[in-house]
Parts: C-alpha cells; structure tokens; sequence
C-alpha cells in the first residue's frame, strides 16, 4: 500500500479502489444529496410556499401607471401620506417600490388570495414581510406577480432588505389584514 | 528569465526558486494589508449594527460596509490564493515559476486595480455595497479598478498552468502531482471560469459607468453571481487543498484514496458555475426549474464532493495519527494531537465551522422555497461568515503560521499569543456567525443601518431576542477581531522585524516543522493492516466514520426545521 501526505506523488496508479467504509459515505451522502434535491419539486405539489408565480418584463413607467390605477380605483383612506388600498379578494394588487418608499398600504382579507405584484421604479429592492418573514426580490423592469393568502390577521410591515441607496433603513410599508367583519384580531391599530 | 536561485527546504525537501519565493511574500504581504482594511472596517460595522452603541453615521456606515466586502471577499482572499497557486505549483513541484516577470506585472496590475477600488470607495465615489447592483451606480473608476484586479488575478492562474507545464517537462517531479497541487489545481480552474464572469458583467457595467450601454438589473444579478458565489468556490477548492497540505504539515495525514479525493475535485469544476443561481431564488426573472437545476448545482454534486471532502480529510489526519501509534480507541488520535500547534488547531476549527455551521446553513438557505424565509436577512451573512472566514480565512491563518517559517525563513513572533489565536479567531466567530444567523430567524435585515428604524414612516417592533442576539453577536465579533489582530501583529512582526530562522530553534516554530513528521519503515504494511478485515465495516477510520454521522444527524435535524418554519406563513405560490 503506498503510504503517502498530500503534499507529496503518488507513486504508480492511484486509481484503486476505495475502502468500503468509505464507499459507504460516500453512497449515504449521495442517497442525502437525492433527498435535498427531491424536496424542492415535491414542495411545489405538495407545499404551500413557493416563489413561481407569474413572472414577466415590465416597463417602469408603465407599472407606475398601473399602480396608479390601481390605487384610484380601490383607495379607502391615506396613511402617513401613503394611500390606503382595500381591494377585493382574488384581485390584483399592485406594490411599488422606490427609493425610498412603498406605495400603497394594502387592507388584505385573511384566508383570502389576491396576486401580489411586486416592482421597482429605480434601483433593486427587498421586499421582507415582518414579523412573518416572507422575503422576495423586487427588480426594476421586472414585475413578481405571487399568489398571496394571508393566513394571520395583524398589522405587519414591508422592510426594504435590499440596500437601495443611502435613506434605505427607513423604507418601510404596511400591510394589514383584516378578517371577513373588517377586524384586526392582533395587535389592534386604528387603519384610517 | 531563468531562474537558478534555488534553495532545499531543511523541512520538507522541497527545492525552492527565489523567484517562486519572492512572488509568495509580495502576495501575501498585499493580502495582510487588505485583511487589516477590511478587518478596521469590520469592527466599525459591527459597532453600528451593536444597536446600542450605533456608532457610525448611515453614509459611513455603507461606505465601510462596501469596503469591508470588498477588502475581505476580493482583495485579502484573492492576494492569498495567488500566494497559494505559486505554492502549489513551483514550491510542491520543487519547480522553477514560468514567467515570472508576467507574475510582477500581473502583481502590479492588481495593485493599481485594488488603490483605484480603495480610492473610489474611501471617497464616497462608490457606495454601492460588495454587490454593486445596477442601477446603483459608483464611480468608472470602481468598475475599471475591479477589471484590472481580475485580469491580473487571471494572469497568475495562467502562470499557475505553466508552471505545471514547466514542471512536467523538466521533469521536477515523479508521477502524478500531489493531491494538494491537484486541488490547487481546480481552484485555479475555477478562478478562471469566475474571472470570465467577472469579465462579462463588469466590463458591461463599466461601459454602462460612462453612459455607453444599458446592463439589464436582472442580467446583472445573475452575471454578477456568476463572478461573487464562483468565487467562493475558489476559496473552497483552495481551503480544501490547504486541509490537505496542513494535515499532511501537522499529523501525517494520509490521503486515504486518491480516486475519490480528486474525483470531489472534478465535482468542484463540473457544477460550479451554477452559483449564481442560490442569489437568484426570490428573483422575478427565472422559472422554477431553472432555480431547481441550479441551485442544487445539478442535484447536489457539489454538496457530495464536500461532504465527501469532510470525511477524507479528517479520515486522512485519523489515520495519519493512527499510523504513529495513537491507536486506542475511537478518539485518541484526537486527543493526542498537537493542539498547542496554530497550524494544527486553526486546521481543525476550519473544518468544523465550515462543515456544521456554513455548510448545513448555507446548503438549507439555498434550497429553493426555503430561501423565502432566509433572503437577504441576518441568516445570509451568518452563513457567509462562517464559510469564508472560519472556514476559508481560517485555513489562510494556519497556513500562514508555516509559511513564516518555510518561505520567510523566519521564527513566528509573540509565539504563546500565536497559539491561541486560532481559539479566540474560531471561537468568536462561531459566536458571531451562530447569533447573527439566529437574529435572521426573527426577519432582522442585514446590510442595514438602523433596525430601530427611527426614521421610518412605521414603527418596527423587533423580537427582544433580536438585541440580544445582536448584542452576542458583538461580544463574538470583538473577540474574533482581537483573534485577527493578533495574527496580523503575529504575521507583520514576525515577517519585517522577526528572527531569522535557525536549525534547532523550537519558540516561535510549529511543531509539525519542529519535529516533521516522518512514517516508519513498516507504514505500509501497518496501513494494510488497518484497512484489513479486522476492522470491518467501520474500517481504518472509525472515530471520523462517528463524526461524520454526528455531522449527517446535525444537517437532516435543521434542514426539515426550516421545511417546518416555512410551511407555517403564508401562503404563496
């Protein structure tokens, strides 16, 4: 047996076989990669969390257009400056962001599915839903439609976690989700 | 130039070029002051994001969040893996370098490029962060700085393969070439397919500067990933390579079959630029099936040859061990090893953390739908540093405390403060890494200024966990900055104003060059016998066998918790 560091040659042929010890490792790491690689299509069947959704090109200038629209169309109130949008269940809803600002604040229904379009005006932003956690990439010229239920009532925020430029820390939105009697359950905020 | 100016390692053997030598300390000297840049502005970071110190102002704070990145992640590691290919090549090869006035001009070429990167960043001309995603924008210079770095870094990796040449023909070295030349190797191959990348999208982006052409944000993302995540696998090849040279170094580590350790290699190479696509998961402009196919770096095959990796390193070093007669049991190969040896501990750490805390972090972050509750939150940069600094910069350290030796023909200086570098470096980032990672459980941002949020039109109520978290994260950040301190005090003192090595000097010397390890007469017999049917099925390495079903248990534990976090917020799809 050639006995040797791995700073130094092999001497002859060094393709042998290997130990079974080893070969088994081997064969238990590759059964784990199949494992990891299987999870991920599985869970687009079987789970409820999955970035697909519809996924096309858009034009800034157009996507503020349609956002606008959006927001004349179904405004309840102004938040901070911020319209206020309560659009019906299965819509559309358009979230735009910019340096740095989202626009609107969304009055969404629980257990209720809306598509949840995400796009940029200016640079790349970071759209994290807290406190639950939900983080998607929000590219200018890029428009991430996500089928969206809410499955808890509360007030939650939008936290830019893409840095977008020198102001980035205090881009913040707000989403809130109410149950079919209009009914914020947790944590109870006024939403004009 | 020819190059006649050899001399012969007392240590190893190794016939040594001047010119190899020369290269190795201007490399390596550059990338320890890249290191003490970037380390400066680390703890400045780290200070500011300490919410109750918060001690920078938001500009500042990007800038030295850009120039952290950029000094760590480019110029330190990449200055150092330069070092490492001369090493690999002329040094193990016992060779001559090929070209080497190409290799001062590739040197200087990186110089120029890194002061331009340094001056634009350090004047505000670019902040932009690491990633500089367009359409930010920063300053030509910043651009045009990067390409100049990543051509000269190109060059050296085609020196690196002339070398090789060079060798072969001239006939430095009998057969095959080690395995740690051959795992330096694919990091050069690697390096060449991540500076294509870089090349396409900087060079673009460039123009983009000057307002010549246009440069897609979605295009960029993925090129530009194809450059930033390919080039950590250089580091992970060349960190590899260094756990084999180091366990060679400080136990004897054999290499328990050169089929399957080479074979992970080629893995390496096959799947690696399908790196990008694990930045892209969340991203509007790809489909499921391409972030599947590429994520997983076509089912997991890079995962294998690193999980493969991190059975035959440690199996190498238990054996190694075994064959000096530490034979008791299933542990005391362990026991009995050099702890006291830098080289020794920061080789073991560098495994540890790299294995169990980046490597089960960032394989479950990475997954597709899981990356929905991980994007772009403390759990990214949690992952990232323990892959790259106590995993990659780890390795660099212990390496470095026999290159001092070996190349600078130097005593290591502050010898006692050298030993327990590696503890204070590995043991506070693992701190670091473990709590910033659990602060991005609860949704905390990174690269953000201010999680208070003071300025923002709503109120944000963090979890208190999250102070606490990043409080630890702080403590863990100070010690594992006082660890880098030290070893640029340790690396700079001993290097400029160190005592020259003399035969028979102990203080200041690894014990692996102290005392090489030299195999006995019978070895191979004994290594026959240890791979015999006596040992069954768990073989010449029992004790690693134990571990690395320890290190499978850990890895299948957090993956299906992070499946069961995920499946309880909302629904999306």
């Amino acid at each position: 047996m050639d006995t040797h560091t791995g700073l130094q040659s092999p001497k002859g042929i060094w393709w042998k076989p290997a130990h079974k010890a080893e070969r088994m490792w081997v064969g238990i790491a590759f059964g784990w990669c199949m494992v990891l690689f299987a999870m991920m299509p599985l869970w687009h069947f079987r789970g409820g969390q999955n970035p697909a959704g519809i996924r096309r090109r858009v034009d800034p200038a157009a996507y503020y257009k349609r956002t606008m629209e959006f927001i004349k169309t179904y405004q309840v109130g102004v938040d901070h400056g911020i319209p206020v949008v309560a659009p019906p269940p299965g819509s559309e809803v358009y979230l735009m962001a910019q340096q740095f600002q989202w626009t609107p604040v969304l009055r969404l229904q629980l257990n209720t599915e809306y598509t949840l379009h995400l796009s940029a005006l200016d640079v790349n932003h970071g759209f994290s839903l807290f406190p639950v956690n939900v983080n998607f990439q929000v590219v200018p010229g890029y428009d991430y439609g996500l089928r969206v239920k809410p499955t808890e009532t509360g007030d939650f925020r939008i936290i830019c976690n893409e840095f977008c430029g020198i102001g980035h820390h205090t881009m913040v939105g707000r989403v809130v989700v109410v149950d079919s009697l209009g009914r914020e359950l947790k944590p109870a905020r006024a939403v004009q | 130039m020819t190059d006649a100016t050899f001399r012969t390692c007392p240590t190893t053997g190794l016939k040594v070029s001047g010119q190899a030598d020369a290269l190795i300390k201007a490399n390596a000297v550059a990338g320890t002051v890249a290191l003490l840049i970037g380390g400066i502005a680390a703890i400045l970071v780290l200070l500011t994001r300490w919410q109750a110190v918060h001690l920078l102002s938001a500009p500042w704070f990007y800038r030295m969040l850009t120039i952290h990145g950029m000094n760590m992640l480019i110029f330190f590691i990449i200055f150092f893996e330069m070092a490492i290919l001369y090493f690999a090549s002329a040094v193990l090869l016992s060779s001559r370098v090929a070209a080497p006035r190409v290799g001062w001009a590739a040197f200087a070429m990186m110089v120029i490029g890194t002061l331009m990167v340094e001056w634009t960043m350090w004047t505000g001309r670019a902040d932009v962060l690491f990633t500089s995603y367009v359409p930010l924008r920063a300053h030509p210079a910043f651009y045009l700085g990067v390409i100049i770095f990543a051509v000269g870094a190109l060059l050296v990796s085609i020196i690196f393969f002339a070398t090789l040449v060079v060798a072969k023909r001239e006939k430095t070295y009998i057969g095959s070439v080690p395995l740690v030349t051959y795992g330096a190797a694919t990091a050069a191959i690697i390096a060449v397919i991540t500076l294509g990348h870089g090349a396409a999208i900087y060079i673009p982006t460039f123009l983009w500067s000057i307002g010549v052409m246009n440069v897609d944000p979605e295009v960029y993302r993925m090129v530009w990933w194809g450059l930033g995540h390919s080039s950590q696998q250089i580091n992970v090849a060349a960190m590899v390579s260094i756990w084999y040279l180091l366990g060679g170094l400080t136990v004897g580590a054999v290499v328990l079959n050169e089929k399957i350790s080479r074979s992970a290699f080629v893995l390496y190479i096959l799947f690696i630029s399908m790196a990008s696509a694990h930045h892209l998961l969340v991203d509007p402009g790809l489909g499921p099936a391409w972030k599947i196919v590429n994520t997983s770096y076509f089912m997991y095959m890079a995962v294998l040859a690193s999980m493969v990796h991190g059975f035959t390193v440690p199996a190498g070093m238990e054996l190694g061990q075994r064959l000096r007669g530490f034979n008791h049991g299933l542990f005391d190969w362990l026991k009995r090893a050099p702890w006291g040896d830098p080289g020794f501990s920061s080789l073991v750490f560098s495994v540890i953390v790299f294995g169990f805390v980046g490597g089960i972090t960032g394989v479950t972050f990475g997954t597709e739908q899981i990356n929905i509750i991980a994007h772009n939150t403390l759990r990214i940069p949690g992952h990232f540093h323990a892959t790259v600094v106590s995993g990659t910069a780890m390795a660099f350290m212990g390496l470095t405390y026999y290159v001092i030796p070996l190349i600078f023909r130097k005593r290591v200086a502050f010898w006692k403060l050298a030993k327990i570098q590696p503890y204070l470096f590995a043991g506070g980032m693992l701190i670091f890494s473990l709590s910033m990672t659990f602060a991005g459980t609860f949704g905390a941002p990174r690269r953000h200024w201010d999680i208070s949020f003071s300025q923002a039109p709503f109120d944000v109520q963090m979890n208190p966990a999250v102070d606490l978290m990043l409080g630890i994260m702080a403590i863990g950040g100070l010690l594992a900055a006082l660890g880098g301190g030290i070893f640029i005090l340790v690396t700079v003192w001993s290097v400029f104003f160190g005592k020259t090595l003399q035969p028979g000097d102990t203080e200041g010397v690894p014990q692996g060059i102290v005392n090489p390890i030299r195999h006995a007469a019978n070895v191979d017999a004994e290594n026959e016998r240890l791979h015999g049917p006596a040992s069954g099925l768990w073989g010449p390495a029992p004790g690693t066998l134990a571990l690395v079903f320890i290190f499978l248990a850990a890895f299948i534990t957090y993956y299906f918790v992070n499946w069961k976090l995920l499946s309880v917020v909302w629904k999306v799809g």
